[in-house]
């Protein structure tokens, strides 16, 4: 009996010490979250930071953008984390949060851009769209074709359908499902960039946001709209197979699979790192991240952190992360963006 | 008399029919018994077929000439030094011996693509080790990347190759017929933590991280749940109170494990302020989910003991805690460890609430406590199951025969323990 009773005093204790023993408020470990567009580039960052330096390797969420915003201005400490990641700007109204939650410093570093192509088979011929084309391809409900300002079900099936110039084809497109940041940033961008061509939907969008919303975001459901997985692979052979389908995935995609698949050309615009760095190419948008300077010398390697991240070997034009896909920045925004990572300058909240 | 006969004759008739109907039932179970063995069978050939390249590295061999002048480095002593040389020259200049051929800035780079990114920093390492090396020629082991990888291990499937380009490929074959590029068993797999190269990413870190996180699980769960089952069994008298307590936890072993996880969310990390993904809050939470499966079973466990055990120890004069203790928890004991094996190899295979409270991560490094990041197993195949690289494909169905293996395992000690310590009356 004493030998059950022995068991049981130690497991109890055991777990007495596990749940009372404090949380050790120090961190030696870099805590990232933030959008999981980011997060391919982010990850190898940190897994060379971790690698080649004495510091522990960063840890990091996939929270998505507007999730690692409000764990990051959520205050300052370092139950908090560090550093977020973002596919787009934080907007006015979350730097606001943050500074209610006295996360006053932040700097904002801008890593490069990130274009989303619409490509098919090389084998067939290179599409020249517009975003109001893009539009009304896809989205569920469009403004009916007589001209009238009411909204029907999308009538279009063929590419002709929507403008004679366009091929004679039935419309058959592959995309990226919702919990794709690729899929949030091709209907943000290029669907409402389409959508509010039509004055009368822009107008909408002064009255009621969210109807405007559901109009100009929501993609069709009858069939030449598919949803592929985010298995990359699969939509590069399904493009190569049938040449009559077009594919939606990020730049870096297209250009690993340069020799089977063509992107289309987006109001006359054909998607190349030239492009999409300047914004002339209309489906861009630029990568964040934002760091917590509270924290810096809190938690060690931040800094290193920044300047691994920063560094022309990492995001330069021939750099480790442009392998992976990302598009950098112009050497010269480059080289000021790094200036103010290093010298951690906060934003005032003024250029938002 | 007449009657009787027609009824036997009656019986008889119908006997071919019951039989019939008898053997049509057991054909069903024979068929259902079939469709849950298919599915089983579909299920193990899949991940088999896809995970078994998963247990196989690919690495190339070279005879690296560590020279100071294409490394920029006089003194592998001097951190500076260290920081600024190039460790992918000499890797280069090894793979240019095979193919003097290959000129050029693109075909350099080619050529370096072709083993993996830890390539340049395991020479780093050895030189900051062994300083003396500099100058000298070693034949070094290093890991192919991944793109090389797939191309190898499935040489008769042209998907696996459209990432390498065809002047890679003719060079992969060259080698690999020279044994410079060879396969061996995957140590790297069960050495290190996760990586976003799925060469150098090992499951390591997720089977320590689900270590500590069953551990505090078992800490919490098992001692709590029994005494509570005690309790409830022994000496809770019957009133509303009690009923009530009973209908609840029968309610909470049906919750959707997710609302544990808000809940961990909620109270340790926003009110007690623990860290993010660590294993005391994964296991805090898994140990509230895993309470309701060990309450009821080391019940059922305490409820099986025969009464006369009882009334024969009472009839000695044992006092009621005697009485517990001494016969009807050793006696139940079996039951009880079974329910809570049981329940803990469920708490090994949940995700769902190890998201909200960011056991979801990207985590490189082996955790070394209770309080250092971590990630579990099924997290792990997880985010292996969603990387886009091919590799990645093969790592996850290998990390699922991992996790099975280490369910059956639990699960024969289950079965193992209820055989060797389980009574008959």
């Amino acid at each position: 009996m004493i030998k059950l009773k022995t068991a049981f005093a130690s497991v109890a204790l055991a777990g007495s010490i596990a749940a009372v023993s404090a949380p050790a408020m120090a961190r030696d470990t870099i805590n990232i979250v933030g959008s999981s567009t980011v997060y391919p580039f982010a990850t190898v960052v940190a897994e060379r930071f971790g690698r080649n330096t004495d510091f522990p390797t960063p840890k990091l969420e996939s929270t998505g953008s507007g999730g690692g915003l409000k764990l990051f201005c959520e205050g300052v400490g370092t139950q908090h984390p560090d550093i977020t990641n973002a596919s787009r700007r934080i907007k006015k109204s979350e730097f606001e949060q943050c500074q209610a939650n006295g996360v006053e410093g932040i700097t904002e570093v801008k890593i490069g851009a990130d274009g989303i192509v619409i490509a098919n088979s090389k084998d067939a011929e290179q599409m020249n769209l517009t975003l109001e084309q893009v539009f009304l391809a896809l989205a569920k409900e469009v403004p009916n074709p007589d001209g009238s300002e009411e909204l029907v079900a999308n009538p279009y099936q063929k590419w002709s359908d929507i403008d004679s110039s366009l091929p004679n084809k039935e419309i058959s497109v592959m995309g990226p499902p919702p919990t794709s940041g690729t899929r949030d940033a091709f209907v943000e961008i290029a669907m409402e960039g389409g959508c509010k061509q039509y004055d009368w939907i822009a107008a909408i969008k002064k009255q009621d946001k969210s109807q405007y919303k559901s109009i100009c975001h929501s993609m069709r459901e009858d069939g030449p709209f598919v949803e592929a997985g985010e298995n990359d692979n699969l939509i590069v052979q399904r493009l190569a197979q049938d040449k009559d389908t077009l594919g939606i995935f990020g730049y870096s995609f297209l250009m690993e699979n340069a020799g089977q698949i063509q992107a289309s050309m987006i109001n006359g615009v054909e998607p190349t790192p030239d492009t999409i760095a300047d914004e002339e190419y209309p489906v861009a948008r630029s990568l964040f991240f934002y760091v917590k300077n509270a924290h810096v010398g809190v938690v060690p390697g931040i800094q290193e952190y920044l300047a691994e991240f920063t560094s022309e070997g990492a995001w330069g034009d021939n750099g480790y992360l442009v392998d992976v896909g990302l598009i950098p920045n112009p050497r010269g925004v480059r080289m000021k963006t790094a200036n103010a990572a290093k010298n951690l300058k906060p934003l005032t909240g003024s250029e938002l | 008399m007449t009657d009787q006969r027609s009824q036997a004759e009656l019986v008889r008739q119908s006997l071919k029919r019951r039989y019939r109907k008898e053997r049509r039932f057991r054909l069903y179970g024979i068929v259902a018994i079939f469709i849950a063995l298919a599915s089983l069978f579909i299920l193990f050939a899949d991940i088999i077929g896809k995970g078994h390249t998963g247990f196989v590295k690919t690495t190339i061999t070279l005879d690296v000439t560590l020279d100071s002048e294409t490394m920029y480095l006089d003194d592998p002593t001097d951190k500076d030094q260290i920081a600024m040389a190039d460790f992918v020259a000499p890797i280069i200049a090894a793979l240019q011996d095979h193919f003097p051929n290959a000129e050029g800035r693109a075909a350099k780079r080619e050529l370096g693509r072709l083993v993996g990114s830890y390539a340049a920093s395991d020479i780093r390492d050895l030189l900051e080790a062994n300083p003396d090396l500099l100058n000298t020629t070693q034949t070094m082991e290093f890991l192919a990347h991944d793109t090389v990888s797939v191309y190898v291990k499935h040489a008769d499937d042209p998907s696996y190759s459209i990432r390498l380009s065809e002047q890679q490929q003719a060079w992969v074959d060259e080698l690999l017929e020279k044994g410079v590029v060879d396969t061996s068993f995957n140590d790297v797999l069960f050495s290190r933590g996760d990586s976003r190269e799925p060469g150098n990413a090992g499951i390591l870190g997720a089977i320590v991280g689900s270590l500590f996180t069953m551990l505090v699980t078992l800490a919490i769960s098992f001692p709590v749940g029994i005494a509570a089952a005690i309790y409830l069994e022994e000496f809770a008298p019957q009133n509303r109170l009690t009923d009530f307590i009973e209908v609840n936890i029968n309610n909470l072993a049906a919750v959707p494990s997710i609302i544990f996880g808000l809940l961990g969310l909620a109270v340790f990390i926003g009110l007690f302020g623990m860290p993010r993904s660590v294993p005391v809050v994964g296991g805090l939470v898994l140990a509230l989910m895993t309470l309701p499966t060990i309450i009821i079973s080391s019940r059922a466990a305490i409820k099986s003991v025969p009464p006369s055990i009882r009334e024969a120890a009472e009839g000695i004069g044992a006092s009621k805690m005697q009485v517990v203790l001494h016969h009807v928890v050793p006696l139940a004991m079996p039951g009880m460890l079974t329910g809570s094996i049981i329940g803990m190899a469920q708490a090994l295979g949940e995700t769902a609430p190890l998201l909200l409270i960011g056991m979801v991560a990207f985590i490189v490094d082996v955790p070394d406590g209770f309080f250092s990041s971590a990630t579990v197993l099924p997290v792990q195949i997880y985010l292996w199951a969603s990387s886009s690289e091919q590799g990645f494909v093969e790592l996850a169905s290998a990390g699922i025969m991992v996790l099975l293996a280490f369910m059956i395992s639990m699960n024969a000690l289950a079965i193992w323990l209820r055989k060797r310590l389980e009574r008959r009356w």
